[in-house]
């Protein structure tokens, strides 16, 4: 038994430990305070920089929640409404109501005289007046006969001027609003005549070239249907995919290939799934242009990489030791996976799915090549009916001239901004409630 | 590696042994250290399953050689060795746990009740359902005390009514020791147990599929001293019921609870025999030294 023989010492031994420390202390303690704050720079910028943009939009859209509105005194002659006086819906339906608020108009500021004048004052209101007449008589029939105050619904230009956005020291060749109509305005403001109301059209309207009759409803419906769509066909797809690559495909070339390509679908731009509707579903398969249906396909593909490697993530973070017990149990892998692996496994799946969809939502570039940038009056009633959607809405608005579309764009901007934090706020309570501890 | 260095101790005892030998006046026939074929009797009169030339590669990794074992029928046989050995590997050949593993593969025979539970007709479910497990770390279902028990008995069908699955429930946690202490509490979620009682709850859900083999691996390394003693108690009262294969560290434990002993050593199966002789009276120089704690 030969006992190995001593090493020698290390000379570094032999050197005090404290004083070698200390002297390298300060140094070391100077690199973490400049790192602490360098994070808090960086925080501070970015907090600074979400407050100026949420400050600026808000600034910018809250505006567009109130809309101005005129009272005018209207008399529903029926020599106008129902000449012949045989109240036959159709003949009633297709009335001149305009005469109606012209004459109503008239009847407020009797002075004015002249066509250009005229036209200057029947301008104070929106087109829409005509058509608020015609909804309260084919409402109420009996009003025919009757004079009533009725707020009709300002044009855009009274608007913007009653929001204090039109400089009045400009000159009137360089104005919208004439010298005329400041005078009538200011009138009607100090009788009380001009108030502002809650702007509900611009969440019952659907999209209008008169800015004050122009409502993000349409897009909303539209986005719904998409994301419906979306949502019905990439979760349990994903779902059933992640499953299926992470605890039944067998481990081999073909699935990492699959995975390598699934992971850079993730990253591809999402203007190509755009192309790739176009081209597949639109031109092959004849799917109708800009409808809910294939946004929600093309919406799809995107966000289906997205799910697949939330899953897979969510799934392998189920411990092996469930996994095991449902095995030696007995449990076949399908019941292991469906009673066990998967219920754990789902509020990660359900986060990385609504964020995807989050996602998907704030989309515009895939579906302006599907056509889903059209300008569509109508408010969508299913997923075949022409549609446009909430971002895409927001692009179209900004590119018009209007003061008043301004203040909407940037209003339709805080609803979708608040449909992101409610989805996004779903996600979080979805995961703290299903969470389990094991 | 690790094959090396342990070879290379135990050719280090090899130098030590006359001076261990002289302690002791030893009248067996203490074979030698490079002897690596079973010592002992394999077989036994009731086997309730048998073993032969079973043999396990992880990839080119060959992690068993040649084990050949019987398993007696209401019995508990404790599989004994340094970590490494290979016990728990042969352990989940017993279930076909090791089918999870996808490098792994096993070859011979290994039979239940005369049937090979390698042959292609045999369903990994039902082997399962006949041969229970019970792991190291106690893996309760994140679900309720009721449902962890009934978890098997549903899968498998094996009753009708709710009436039925309570009675089965109640009657497998009364086995396990375990109703007194969750009779009011069955619907808490089965990881708010304690650590020894998560463990008699698995054992509880093992048997209430009623298998034919319990296995358990290490079922009390993660357990104090009391519930060490109160699992050791069960596995005892069990065996008049089942067949139970346990694997442990703890000789004590071994010496405790079971009627006979295998000892591996890294890949072979050294020695098998009760347990009452392999403790005082090993044949294998390896199991000698293992039990008197030169290594391992």
């Amino acid at each position: 038994m030969n006992k190995p023989t001593p090493a020698a010492v290390p000379a570094a031994f032999n050197r005090d430990i404290k004083t070698i420390v200390n002297a390298g202390l300060q140094r070391r303690h100077a690199a973490e305070r400049r790192f602490r704050s360098y994070g808090l720079i960086a925080i501070s910028l970015g907090l600074l920089f979400v407050v100026l943009m949420f400050a600026n939009i808000i600034a910018k859209g809250y505006p567009a929640f109130w809309q101005t509105y005129v009272q005018v005194p209207i008399s529903f002659d029926p020599a106008v409404i129902d000449p012949q006086g045989i109240r036959d819906p159709a003949a009633i339906e297709s009335a001149d109501y305009a005469a109606l608020v012209r004459a109503g108009m008239r009847r407020m500021f009797p002075a004015v005289e002249g066509r250009t004048e005229l036209r200057a004052l029947y301008a104070l209101v929106s087109s829409d007046a005509t058509y608020e007449l015609q909804r309260r008589i084919h409402q109420n029939p009996a009003l025919i006969g009757s004079s009533q105050e009725i707020w009709l619904l300002a044009s855009a230009t009274v608007d913007t001027l009653v929001k204090g956005n039109i400089d009045r020291t400009l000159d009137e060749t360089e104005r919208s609003v004439k010298d005329n109509q400041i005078g009538w305005v200011d009138k009607l403001q100090a009788t009380g005549k001009i108030e502002k109301q809650f702007n509900t059209i611009l969440f019952s309207g659907g999209d209008s070239r008169e800015p004050e009759q122009a409502g993000i409803r349409g897009a909303l419906m539209g986005s719904f249907y998409t994301l419906l769509i979306t949502f019905l066909l990439s979760f349990p797809i994903g779902v059933a995919t992640a499953v299926y690559l992470e605890e039944f495909a067998p481990k081999n070339r073909w699935t990492d290939l699959i995975e390598v390509n699934i992971n850079n679908l993730a990253a591809v731009p999402s203007i190509v799934f755009g192309l790739l509707g176009l081209a597949v579903f639109i031109n092959f398969f004849s799917l109708p242009r800009s409808a809910p249906l294939v946004g929600g396909l093309v919406l799809s593909l995107m966000t289906l990489p997205v799910i697949i490697i939330a899953g897979r993530a969510a799934l392998t973070s189920v411990p092996p030791s469930i996994r095991e017990a449902a095995l030696g149990m007995g449990a076949s892998k399908l019941q292991m996976v469906g009673h066990h692996v998967l219920p754990l496994a789902m509020p990660g799946m359900l986060t990385g799915s609504i964020i995807g969809m989050a996602r998907a939502l704030g989309e515009s570039a895939p579906l302006l090549m599907i056509g889903m940038v059209a300008f569509i009056v109508d408010v969508p009633k299913g997923i075949m009916d022409p549609a446009t959607v909430l971002p895409v809405q927001i692009y179209l608005w900004s590119d018009l001239p209007e003061r008043a579309f301004v203040e909407r764009t940037s209003a339709a901007i805080m609803v979708l901004l608040a449909f992101m934090v409610l989805m996004n706020g779903l996600a979080i309570i979805l995961r703290k409630r299903f969470e389990r501890r094991w | 590696m690790s094959t090396t260095i342990i070879e290379t101790k135990s050719a280090l005892d090899t130098a030590l042994r006359p001076a261990a030998e002289a302690g002791k006046q030893s009248s067996l026939e203490v074979t030698d250290y490079d002897n690596r074929q079973t010592v002992g009797a394999i077989t036994v009169d009731h086997p309730k399953m048998v073993c032969r030339n079973v043999n396990v590669y992880y990839g080119a990794k060959q992690a068993l050689r040649n084990v050949g074992i019987d398993i007696g029928a209401n019995q508990v046989i404790a599989f004994i060795g340094p970590s490494g050995c290979g016990k728990s590997t042969f352990l989940r050949c017993l279930n076909r746990m090791n089918d999870t593993i996808v490098t792994c593969r096993v070859t011979g025979q290994l039979k239940l009740d005369d049937e090979d539970i390698y042959a292609p007709v045999i369903d990994v479910v039902q082997l399962r359902a006949r041969i229970g497990m019970v792991f190291q770390k106690p893996n309760p279902f994140p679900k309720s005390i009721y449902e962890n028990v009934a978890y098997g008995p549903r899968i498998h069908g094996m009753v009708n009514t709710k009436a039925e699955l309570d009675e089965l429930v109640r009657a497998s946690l009364e086995r396990a020791g375990l109703l007194k202490e969750v009779d009011k509490r069955m619907n808490d979620p089965g990881t708010s147990l304690s650590g020894g009682q998560q463990q008699r709850l698995c054992i509880a859900r093992a048997i209430a599929v009623n298998p034919e083999v319990i296995l358990m691996d290490e079922p009390c390394s993660a357990l104090d001293p009391i519930a060490t003693a109160k699992i050791e108690e069960l596995i005892d009262e069990l065996r008049e019921n089942y067949t139970i294969v346990i694997v442990t560290h703890s000789m004590q434990q071994a010496a405790r609870v079971s009627q006979r002993t295998a000892y591996f050593h890294l890949g072979d199966l050294i020695e098998v025999g009760e347990t009452d002789q392999i403790f005082t009276n090993p044949k294998h120089k390896l199991t000698e030294d293992y039990i008197t704690g030169r290594f391992g």
